[in-house]
């Protein structure tokens, strides 16, 4: 087998008014070596222009997420023997805009994720003494959904962020509904507000690929069609009670 | 997306998942029975008359309106879902709606009169 493999790079400088492109290099093929280790190969050795996000090399910060192979994939968990013999194609995350090469915008993600209110909301003023106390089945109840790190390749996977830029998205709906889930939390009615419009839960049409990709193993379709039964409850309280307290 | 207006969709969720259920559950033993067992003369088919007897019972009736009045909103449901998306038709969107969940009233009102006058 070759001791090398080529990685096809997407480029794209819109300071330079360029169109984007792909430029290939070739790194060393080592079997310890992750997708991102190649990368890095390159931003050192080969070409310090290239630009990509990276920080903690083991699947906690969520920020080399990128298209392998048309996959939404963390390259630091990507071993690059994985596509022997390549070439490898390299990508930014589907869905966002780009802001140089391999480097997605977020903002737009970090504006929908703080209007859930991915934290726990009091609506009264009860102060406790020490700790929230929480049963372990208290705890199991949202514990999946927790385990998000915001890397956003559940949304370069779904086709219905691709089609509605206003969609809140699987990441920021299954954090909403972790919180709603949390025994400690009284924010339901708040998330509901802005979760139960079109854009939010009635926008997803439970195509799943949010869960497959997910490399923590959050189950956002899951968190969304649990929503939907929720909201739907909801509904049809409030127009069977209108005037009560829902 | 300011807070206050929540969806009308659990409407018409909730008839294309009560739908779905029973398209899942139950459609499959008709089409057992009806499409394998009795054509293939495994198990003895009932006659005309049987089987208008039994379709004529208070209980039959309201179990058949109930089956395909909901499996007509899933799948109503389910096609106004997949032109808007797979053919990219989301501009379009209330059109569908009206043609989709028209088109499963029609059924549903056909369904009724079929029921009373059989």
């Amino acid at each position: 087998m070759s001791d090398t493999i080529i990685l096809e790079v997407a480029r794209f400088n819109p300071e330079d008014g360029g169109e984007p492109s792909y430029q290939s290099y070739e790194v060393p093929l080592r079997p310890d070596w992750m997708v991102l280790d190649g990368l890095n190969h390159i931003k050192d050795q080969l070409d310090g222009s290239l630009a990509f996000r990276w920080s903690c090399r083991m699947g906690i910060c969520g920020s080399c997420g990128m298209m392998v192979n048309g996959m939404p994939t963390l390259t630091c968990e990507t071993l690059l023997m994985n596509y022997a013999p390549g070439p490898i194609r390299i990508a930014p995350l589907d869905h966002f805009p780009v802001v140089k090469d391999l480097v997605v915008d977020l903002d737009d993600f970090l504006a929908k994720l703080q209007k859930v209110r991915p934290w726990v909301v009091r609506k009264d003023d009860f102060k406790p003494a020490r700790e929230f106390m929480q049963s372990p089945a208290q705890l199991e109840a949202f514990h999946q959904f927790s385990l998000c790190i915001n890397c956003t390749l559940c949304y370069a996977a779904c086709p219905v962020s691709g089609l509605d830029p206003n969609f809140i998205g699987p990441a920021a709906i299954a954090l909403a509904h972790r919180y709603n889930l949390d025994s400690r939390d009284q924010g339901i009615e708040d998330r509901l507000d802005i979760v139960s419009q079109h854009e939010g839960i009635w926008d997803c049409t439970v195509v799943g690929e949010c869960s497959v990709v997910c490399p923590k193993h959050v189950d956002p379709s899951l968190a969304i069609q649990q929503f939907k039964l929720t909201a739907t409850k909801e509904w049809f309280k409030s127009f069977l009670l209108p005037r009560g307290k829902h | 997306m300011s807070a206050g207006k929540r969806s009308n969709e659990p409407v018409v969720w909730f008839l294309f998942g009560a739908g779905g259920f029973l398209a899942a559950y139950f459609l499959p033993v008709h089409v057992l029975f009806y499409g394998l067992l009795f054509p293939t003369g495994l198990v003895h088919a009932p006659g005309y008359q049987e089987t208008l007897a039994l379709v004529r019972h208070p209980l039959a009736r309201i179990y058949l309106f109930a089956l395909l009045t909901f499996c007509f909103f899933h799948a109503a449901h389910r096609m106004r879902l997949t032109l808007s998306d797979v053919l990219n038709l989301r501009h379009l969107n209330t059109v569908l709606a009206f043609v989709c969940y028209g088109g499963a009233l029609v059924g549903t009102a056909f369904t009724v009169w079929l029921l009373l006058t059989v």
